[in-house]
């Protein structure tokens, strides 16, 4: 077991792994809540063009991955902005030809080797450089720094962004400065799971944290531990048992979801019973006959009332 | 106690405030606005002066909306001219003095969020980039406490019912102690308790001289609170003046009948205000 952390590659893999477990939760939370939670994915395509142009110029592909998914990620925000009925289809052709792109750039490039894509397909967390681990920790410290720093001004724009607007914010450049930190997340994430997958740690352990929590403090705590406990225990896993790193450790995080939601609905009822403790267990108050299935007699008047009245005002 | 912060504020900010003639809080003239390439507003005035409570009222479809979100800069102006307290939009700085309560929708984040974070987010024109300090959280409970929400403030806020949404948004909205108040249909949805819990409210709040503009749908119980009204159609100005006082709301200029002989009965109430 303790010989897994010896060699210098496993310890490069399992910091690359706990960096990602930190960034791409913490970043996801905020894409989730807008409901944009397949925003990572495009990122992810959009991605592979800029892996495809590091190659054809010998230059190193994360860099030019973070510029091309800043580009892509900026150009999202802005359809999205727009509210522009066709902008799922501008989506679209931007993921496709991130995507198409990406094959074309690498086959063009001298160093094709279809292993090397692949690489960034699916992650390779063992051949993570020295280099590369610098790289991802700054990138990793400049995204923790945003997402935690500005916690209280991206919850409101993501929450409501027409109130935000009205409290000043700058809500533009605040949904830029998101879509950028989600493009250098997902480059952050590339070496480690892959940029198919990228996503999936963005999103994953968020669902599973939301599924035990309430405020939007504690799914974001516990998204974070749930992200890094799954990555660390996937690379554990990945090197004991000869599996591919980055898929491991999204399916331990789709597990952790699994687990959870089993968990929280005995836990909900229990909240429940009590939170209803103080109103009569059973419906006690006779009611007129004709509106004998309103579901009155709860305890207090007026939340019987907002039933019927509500239905009433719907007409 | 929320009074004397409000004076302290506004002296702050308005230095210039010995002037004889406070200007109007809200000033929007010959406003013409399109949503989606439809033509919504064709030129419409409105004015609200310190610690009036307006009402804009009209049929669905009339522009009411989208002359609250051109106030507030969410929808943009083609032609005419918008000044809040007395500064060109453009130049507007002061939010921290506008609450806004939005119309409520079913809709909540994809991720989980309590009764207290919500109200928080209306206390960021105050602290900014500062952490949020014990006087933004003695300001939440006071706000939450107004409406009533104290013992929900740890729920979430996806189990709410409609009306206790509702006053959770108009906490989010008085957490800043704004001077002006802006509602979009705070009634819809709501039952009529709540409707007297939220009049009452805002009864304290108008007391406390915030002025007030709202869009409804019928005047209900915040009639009495009503200096004046505005009637909207087809987005132009129909009643700039008194509400419509002791009418139901099926006599309401412009109101949007639903009933089989609607065309005609609405037509003839419409000459009638045009009359």
């Amino acid at each position: 077991m303790i010989e897994m952390f010896q060699p210098d590659f496993m310890q490069r893999a399992f910091l690359a792994a706990v960096l990602v477990g930190i960034t791409a939760p913490s970043v996801g939370i905020y894409l989730v809540q807008r409901r944009q939670a397949l925003m990572g994915d495009g990122i992810g395509h959009v991605a592979l063009t800029g892996v495809g142009l590091g190659f054809l110029f010998q230059a190193n592909p994360i860099w030019m991955a973070v510029l091309v998914c800043v580009l892509g990620a900026i150009v999202m925000e802005l359809v999205r902005a727009r509210g522009n009925q066709r902008g799922d289809i501008a989506l679209a052709m931007l993921f496709y030809g991130g995507m198409a792109g990406g094959k074309l750039l690498v086959s063009m490039s001298s160093q094709a080797g279809s292993g090397s894509l692949e690489s960034y397909l699916w992650g390779s967390i063992l051949t993570v450089s020295p280099g590369d681990l610098a790289v991802i920790g700054a990138l990793a410290a400049v995204v923790v720094a945003v997402t935690a720093g500005l916690r209280r001004q991206l919850f409101a724009v993501c929450q409501d962004e027409e109130f935000a607007r009205v409290t000043g914010l700058p809500v533009r450049v605040l949904n830029l400065l998101l879509a950028v930190m989600a493009a250098v997340t997902v480059t952050v994430a590339m070496r480690v799971v892959g940029l198919l997958l990228v996503s999936a740690l963005m999103v994953v352990p968020v669902a599973a944290a939301q599924q035990l929590t309430r405020s939007f403090a504690a799914t974001q705590a516990a998204a974070v531990a749930v992200g890094v406990t799954a990555a660390l225990l996937g690379v554990g896993t990945s090197y004991q048992a000869d599996l591919p790193s980055g898929p491991t450790i999204v399916i331990l995080a789709i597990l952790a979801f699994a687990l959870f939601s089993a968990v929280a609905a005995p836990l909900a009822r229990r909240r429940h019973r009590i939170t209803a403790e103080h109103g009569p267990a059973v419906c006690d108050v006779a009611l007129p006959e004709q509106d004998g299935k309103e579901p009155a007699a709860q305890a207090p008047a007026s939340a019987s009332g907002e039933t019927l009245s509500s239905r009433g005002l719907a007409q | 106690m929320s009074a004397v912060i409000s004076t302290a504020d506004s002296d702050r900010l308005q230095p210039s405030s010995a002037e004889d003639a406070e200007p109007a809080v809200v000033s929007l003239r010959g406003a013409v606005a399109a949503v989606g390439g439809r033509p919504v507003l064709r030129g419409v005035d409105l004015t609200v002066r310190p610690g009036e409570v307006v009402a804009l009222l009209g049929a669905n479809g009339s522009g009411k909306s989208t002359t609250v979100k051109s106030v507030i800069g969410s929808v943009p102006l083609e032609q005419g001219r918008l000044e809040l307290f007395g500064r060109p939009l453009r130049k507007f700085r002061a939010w921290h003095r506008i609450g806004y309560v939005p119309q409520r929708t079913t809709a909540a984040g994809g991720v989980p969020a309590t009764v207290r974070e919500v109200v928080s987010t209306g206390r960021l024109p105050q602290h900014g980039l500062l952490p949020f300090r014990r006087k933004d959280r003695a300001a939440v409970d006071r706000a939450l406490t107004a409406v009533g929400m104290q013992d929900r403030a740890g729920d979430g806020v996806a189990n709410l019912s409609g009306g206790q949404h509702q006053r959770v948004l108009i906490a989010r909205a008085l957490v800043g102690v704004p001077d002006l108040l802006i509602m979009d249909e705070p009634m819809a949805g709501v039952d009529v308790d709540s409707q007297q819990v939220l009049a009452d409210i805002l009864r304290t709040e108008v007391e406390r001289g915030c002025a007030v503009l709202l869009v409804l749908h019928e005047l209900g119980p915040l009639e009495p609170l009503i200096d004046r009204a505005v009637v909207l159609r087809d987005g132009c100005v129909a009643h700039d003046g008194p509400p419509p006082r002791g009418v139901g709301q099926h006599a309401l200029p412009g109101h949007d009948h639903v009933h089989p002989h609607a065309d005609d009965h609405h037509h003839r109430t419409t000459q009638g205000l045009l009359a």
